[in-house]
């Protein structure tokens, strides 16, 4: 499946699950800033991607939690630390963190996840 | 005043679906308001009527040890207002569960007439966080609506029914 088959049944399945119109899903889209999504909504997410591809979503997988819960190791003053950072490599490698490693403050951690990334996502899982 | 939308089980399968009837009273209070001169049931209270239905069957699924909170209406639609009078069937069908939560699809009925049709999305809030900011008390899953799953199982002849205990 390409990136834009992808894109386009991630489009439609992020217009049910957050209730925004389909010309405001675009593939720079950031989930919280642009489009309002909320923590409940990357479970209704996470539920509805697995449903439509087909695959095994596990928990932590797409929206790893020791991140954003502000782990002192992986966050100190407000920013992303080294360890932090090669964690989010670690456990995002479908993520582009080359914009955020330039000022990786923690408060713009959300900004990362775009439905590009989702698009990116699901590739991979389905090419593994 | 009761906050139970539901009033009896006529079906449960444990994990897959359910169902549970309403009777509509003109008695009740919304009625009075819901509007003056034109008493409709209102489409938040057969929502949570659905939900209740929904919820207990998600929280029985983990023999009521999540507590289990509705987290979002993803999609709701209703076909035609109801009435005092109405026998309501709200069945809930669990589509998905998770360790984090589930996804029920529920329908309201009136004999063979589709009333009204709505996901519901469910949390079970997170253990540890959980003990800290309501404690080790089952909230959700108190008293009121496990007699009602209790009542229903009485009906299936299963067990016998346990009075709600009276401390809160």
């Amino acid at each position: 499946m390409s990136h834009d088959e992808i894109f386009e049944k991630v489009k439609a399945l992020m217009v049910d699950a957050l209730s925004v119109d389909e010309d405001q899903v675009t593939r720079q889209a950031r989930l919280q800033a642009d489009l309002g999504a909320e923590s409940i909504d990357f479970l209704d997410i996470v539920f509805r991607l697995e449903r439509e591809f087909g695959i095994k979503i596990d928990r932590n997988e797409l929206f790893p939690e020791s991140i954003f819960q502000g782990d002192p190791e992986f966050v100190k003053d407000g920013k992303v630390t080294e360890k932090g950072l090669a964690e989010l490599k670690a456990k995002m490698p479908f993520a582009d963190l080359s914009a955020f490693e330039a000022n990786p403050k923690f408060d713009q951690i959300s900004d990362l996840f775009t439905v590009d990334l989702i698009v990116r996502y699901v590739a991979s899982k389905l090419n593994s | 005043m009761r906050w139970i939308w539901i009033d009896r089980f006529v079906e449960f399968t444990p994990g897959k679906s359910a169902t549970a009837v309403k009777a509509l009273s003109y008695a009740e209070d919304h009625f009075a308001d819901h509007f003056p001169g034109f008493p409709v049931m209102p489409a938040s209270l057969i929502l949570e009527g659905l939900a209740q239905t929904g919820g207990i069957l998600v929280g029985e699924a983990n023999q009521f040890q999540e507590k289990v909170v509705l987290a979002k209406i993803p999609a709701a639609k209703f076909f035609r207002d109801v009435m005092a009078g109405e026998l309501l069937h709200y069945t809930a069908t669990i589509i998905d569960l998770r360790p984090q939560g589930a996804l029920v699809s529920g329908r309201v009925t009136t004999g063979k007439e589709l009333i009204a049709e709505a996901e519901i999305f469910f949390a079970h809030l997170d253990q540890s966080r959980n003990s800290q900011l309501f404690g080790d008390h089952n909230f959700v899953f108190s008293g009121e609506l496990k007699y009602l799953l209790t009542a229903a199982r009485q009906v299936a002849g299963e067990e016998r029914p346990q009075l709600p205990p009276t401390t809160a």
